[in-house]
């Protein structure tokens, strides 16, 4: 693993990033970060509404003949957050989105050479399992397409960008897989926590690991420093029992049998009265956090938000609106 | 009248409030009798210096909750001191930081780990939380789960085991596994096959072992065999036939008197990835060190209940 002669380094260290995805709540706060320092070029099929100025923004389907253009002249990094997450939609659509997406950018990146590849996974992809070590490591299976079948998109892709590391070793392939990302995004975890009153499963009260978006942030910049390459989870905070979470952050608890949650649920989903679909009440049964020393050593991340103002971090758009 | 049958209760008053007063200051003293011989007159101590320790550590990543850990301590009390009556050997071997106890294992539910997890709280100095290694089906058990995490218990795998020797703390596993649990009558202070895991962790991780001989726990189910058909139609991990619990209150286990030893520390050295035989002449030495413990303790008790 040689790293890349000097001279390259120098000369791309500061140049455009593509950024797909870009019109995510995770994706704007990106461009805001990055385009202070370099280049940012954005990739998505919605429109950027009120984006920096100096922003470039494609507003394509990167599946398109026309996204092959964006990355055709001397990009330096290709940060892939494209990745669609939405259980209400068809899981072909779903499928066919994220993983053509990824192998056309998989495919671009490969042909015009693109020295930094970053994709943003997630330790979702290890799943909850009940026999999960405590902190699982970035060498563990990942597990997580077992009985949620939603995230095995996901963990395909990681898994196409792992074997993209290994084909292209002249590219920089990183892949950063966050622990539940807190802020004003519109995940699962943060949409959970933000629920007035919060349902657990009685009897059960795991141990819970969160990041404040903005530490995500912090580590993909990192990231897309010269020379990094690898897997890296991302932690946040010291990790806490579900329930502390939840009366840290003021909320009233209501547990409820595994059972009956899992029927109420699986019905209120289908009726489109959820956005939680039934598999993923599996996260707040069993453990599923991650060791994060690899980032907190080699990428030198580490998260600037405690663990009060990551539980906070949730509620920040509650008083603005 | 009337004043007569004041002045006639305000005489019995006179005479029974100083009786009453005796009485509930009986009742105070007599609480804080047992208080202090539960709980060791540095209860509240013990439990500080266990907080200070996992609040130095920076929280426990596993989810021991001390607050949870000291009502559970309150109530073991009652069976450590009162109930089984707990005496214990040689705890003076725990050598401080990492340590791995091994232990016989014994007696249809796991209350020789409650015994042990209380004898190093409560006779140990300083107090010691244990983090026994638990079978991973309990993490599928709604409360179970929830509390034996909030209690220091930690699902039995070789990375969260080094991880916790790792934090210096004291490991607590029964390598016989769920079959000596549910052993039979008959074969009582029988050591079944010891498993080899607990030995590559200890030589990879450079851990003294200390063995610990359990006795009592045999006595207090007296099961008659295992019906395994059973087990498998309710997807428990056995199904032992354990007459006493027909009787009233005999869910409860027989008062047995426990008694602990404590070995002396084996430090054992080696590559912890070798062959099984080479593995197994080591886990040996320690089965048979917990055999002679027991050999031992079995012949100078008294009796079962004494």
């Amino acid at each position: 693993m040689s790293s890349p002669p000097n001279l390259l380094v120098t000369q791309t260290e500061l140049g455009p990033v593509v950024v797909t995805g870009i019109c995510g709540r995770l994706g704007r706060e990106l461009s805001r970060l990055l385009h202070r320092k370099r280049k940012v070029i954005g990739v998505d099929r919605r429109a950027f509404i009120d984006p920096p100025g100096d922003i470039e923004h494609h507003q394509l389907d990167i599946r398109s003949h026309k996204a092959r253009e964006v990355f055709r002249h001397g990009i330096a990094a290709v940060v892939h957050l494209g990745v669609m997450h939405d259980p209400h939609e068809s899981s072909e659509e779903h499928h066919d989105f994220n993983v053509v997406g990824l192998q056309k950018v998989l495919e671009y990146v490969d042909v015009y050479k693109v020295p930094k590849l970053l994709l943003l996974s997630s330790a979702n992809v290890y799943g909850p399992r009940p026999d999960n070590p405590q902190l699982i490591r970035e060498d563990a299976p990942l597990l997580g397409a077992g009985p949620f079948s939603d995230i095995r998109d996901l963990v395909e892709l990681d898994m196409l960008v792992n074997a993209f590391f290994w084909r292209c070793p002249s590219t920089e392939t990183v892949i950063l897989r966050p622990a539940h990302i807190l802020g004003t995004v519109k995940n699962a975890p943060s949409n959970y926590l933000r629920l007035d009153v919060v349902p657990t499963l009685l009897g059960f009260d795991p141990m819970m690991q969160v990041v404040h978006q903005r530490d995500v942030l912090q580590a993909i910049d990192l990231a897309l420093s010269p020379g990094v390459r690898g897997i890296f989870n991302i932690g946040g905070p010291e990790p806490m029992a579900l329930s502390k979470a939840i009366s840290l952050l003021g909320r009233r608890a209501m547990a409820v049998p595994h059972s009956l949650a899992k029927a109420a649920v699986k019905n209120l989903f289908r009726v489109r009265l959820t956005k939680f679909p039934a598999p993923e009440l599996d996260f707040i049964r069993y453990v599923c956090m991650v060791d994060d020393t690899k980032a907190r050593t080699e990428l030198g991340y580490a998260p600037a938000h405690n663990l009060e103002a990551t539980l906070r971090a949730v509620d920040e758009e509650r008083w603005v609106a | 009248m009337q004043r007569n049958a004041l002045a006639r209760l305000s005489d019995v008053a006179q005479s029974t409030l100083p009786f009453l007063a005796r009485v509930a200051h009986a009742a105070t003293r007599a609480r804080d009798e047992l208080r202090l011989r539960l709980l060791g007159d540095d209860f509240e101590e013990r439990v500080r210096s266990l907080q200070r320790r996992y609040t130095t550590l920076g929280g426990d990543p596993f989810g021991f909750d001390p607050e949870t850990a000291r009502q559970a301590a309150m109530v073991v009390a009652v069976f450590h001191r009162l109930y089984f009556r707990t005496e214990v050997f040689g705890i003076e071997h725990v050598p401080p930081g990492r340590a791995l106890l091994i232990a016989n294992h014994s007696g249809q539910i796991p209350i020789d780990a409650a015994i042990i997890g209380s004898a190093m709280f409560y006779d140990a100095r300083p107090p010691r939380v244990t983090r026994a290694m638990v079978e991973k089906w309990t993490a599928t058990l709604p409360f179970v789960s929830a509390f034996f995490s909030r209690v220091g218990q930690v699902v039995g795998l070789q990375e969260n085991a080094v991880r916790l020797l790792e934090m210096g703390e004291l490991v607590l596993a029964f390598p016989e596994g769920m079959r000596a649990i549910s052993k039979p009558f008959a074969n009582r202070y029988q050591l079944e096959p010891f498993g080899h895991g607990f030995m590559r962790l200890a030589l990879r991780t450079q851990t003294p072992i200390v063995p610990v001989a359990v006795i009592g726990a045999e006595e207090q189910y007296l099961s008659f065999g295992n019906i395994e058909w059973a087990a498998k139609a309710l997807g428990l991990p056995s199904f032992p036939v354990v007459p006493q619990l027909l009787l009233p209150g005999g869910a409860m286990p027989l008062p047995t008197k426990y008694r602990l030893h404590f070995g002396e520390p084996m430090r054992f050295y080696g590559d912890p990835d070798d062959d099984e035989s080479v593995i197994g002449d080591k886990v040996w030495l320690v089965q048979q060190t917990i055999n002679d413990l027991l050999r031992r303790g079995l012949r100078e008790r008294r009796g079962v209940f004494l």
